[in-house]
Formats: structure tokens, sequence, C-alpha cells
């Protein structure tokens, strides 16, 4: 599938300010890619997101992978080899992809895409009317 | 008889700055160190984070995609060993893969803790793809609050 980036839409006519927010920093989690006699199936990383964190959908033809990931370690950190805040990538979806079959499991931190490939269309025979 | 090879001699190229990119990874920013690559770098994964509560120890590691059940963590006075295997894709002929970023392979972390722990009271927990262990303090291992007499 080709990785593709969609900008977020924003409202023109709003007076622009500036965020009072800081931008959120996301990372492209790593993903596994195969295809089987059903379809495409996609792993991806996704440690330290909770199931209500997640959020994956299609929209126009793009796959959008979205979590908030947390950590849970409590107390004081001593010792940080890494930090989680959110993961983010999008796909282009293939034409042959069914989209409302799309079937997604988040397991042991780890999501799983089935995309299954649509029926093909049955070649049909088209009746001329003669007048 | 040899004859020289462009591409082995790229091939040896890319591995070699794989292995210097590698290396050079730990001294990223740890927000963009969010990999979990067993198989790729031994000994250095999974990445862990240390935190202290006074009473307990606690280590967080990143480790996405393995079977809680084959975690094999063992405790030896200060020094904790994460080891375990994270399962590949199983037999998917090399042709049919799209892509392949997810690492695989066997992994094993030795940790040296900053103060004793013991080693009977250690719990794990295995939440979302990172495994928690919390290392009670040994008590001799206790902060100690000291008071100061005045006379």
């Amino acid at each position: 599938m080709a990785e593709r980036t969609v900008p977020v839409p924003t409202t023109t006519d709003e007076p622009s300010r500036e965020p009072t927010r800081a931008e959120e920093s996301y990372v492209a989690p790593p993903v596994d890619i195969y295809e089987t006699e059903h379809g495409l199936v996609v792993h991806a990383d996704l440690p330290g997101v909770d199931p209500s964190a997640i959020d994956v959908r299609v929209d126009r033809g793009i796959l959008t992978i979205q979590g908030k990931a947390s950590h849970i370690a409590p107390g004081e950190p001593i010792y940080r080899e890494y930090e989680l805040s959110g993961f983010f990538r999008q796909f282009q979806l293939p034409e042959e992809i069914d989209a409302n079959r799309i079937s997604a499991e988040l397991k042991n931190g780890v999501l799983t895409l089935q995309l299954p490939r649509a029926e093909k269309a049955q070649p049909r025979r088209i009746e001329v009317r003669t007048s | 008889m040899m004859n020289w090879d462009p591409f082995r001699e790229l091939e040896a190229l890319r591995q070699e700055i794989d292995r210097a990119f590698e290396q050079a990874g730990l001294g990223v920013l740890p927000r963009w160190r969010t990999a979990f690559l067993p198989g790729r770098a031994a000994r250095r994964y999974p990445l862990v984070n240390l935190h202290d509560d006074g009473t307990n120890l606690y280590v967080e590691a990143l480790t996405p995609g393995v079977d809680p059940g084959k975690f094999d963590v063992t405790v030896h006075g200060t020094t904790l060993t994460i080891a375990g295997e994270k399962p590949d894709l199983g037999n998917v002929p090399p042709e049919r893969i799209h892509r392949s970023e997810r690492a695989a392979g066997r992994f094993v972390r030795t940790i040296d803790l900053p103060a004793e722990v013991d080693a009977d009271k250690v719990t794990a927990q295995y939440k979302n793809g990172l495994l928690l262990l919390t290392l009670p303090r040994a008590e001799a291992a206790r902060p100690r609050r000291i008071a100061i007499e005045t006379s």
C-alpha cells in the first residue's frame, strides 16, 4: 500500500491565532504488510495504546491509524530510554480492497487489520435495445 | 576465482551503515526512540524506563507483540534480566510481503538496578504491549530519613 499523509482540513473563515496548546508529537508506527488469498493483512506495533485510545478509520480510500499511548509505570523517573506520545500513519488503500469489510484487532500492543479484497465484479452482458 | 561483485560490496556497505545507525539510535532524543527490534541488535532491546517511588522500583519495558507467557524474567541481586521472543510473521512467502518494518526474534536485556530488591516479591504485568515489573526494595535498601539531633 502506498503511504499517504493527508493534511487535516482547516476552516478558513476563522481568524488565525496561535494555538495555546503545544503541538502533539506523533511517531509513525512500524508496520508489516503482507497479502494472503483473501486480501491484505497489516500488523502495526502500537505499544502503550489502550483499546479506548485507538482510532482506525477509512475515508475516501485513505486508511488512518491513530492512537494515543500512555506509560504505565508509577513513581519518579530515574532513567528513561523511550517516550510514548502518539502514533499516526496513513495509507492509500488499493482499489481492490473492500473498505466495508475491514476488521481490526488490538492485542498485546499490536494492531492487526484484515483488509479483504472485494468480490470481483461479475462481467455483465448489456442488452442493446433496438427500436 | 572471485570476481569483484559491486552489489555484494554495496550490500556490505549498507549493512555497515545500518549498524552505525543502530549505534546512533540510542543517542537520539527519547521521543523518537520507540522501536522494539529484537533480532536486529542483540542485548539492546527491549528499551526500558526505570522509576522509583521509595518503596518499589518500577521497570517498564517496551515489548509489543510478545506472548506474555513467553517472557523469561529473572532477578539476581541487583541484576535484572528480561528475555523472550517476539514471533515473526510465520510462513508468509517473501514475495507476498509488501512491507516488513517490525522485527522479530529473541531478545535478552540485562539491567543493573540501583538498589537491592526483594526477589521473592517481584510482580509483573503486561498491558498493551508494555511489560511493567514492580520490584520492592529490600528492607535494608529502603531510604531512611535520618533525624538530626540538636543539642
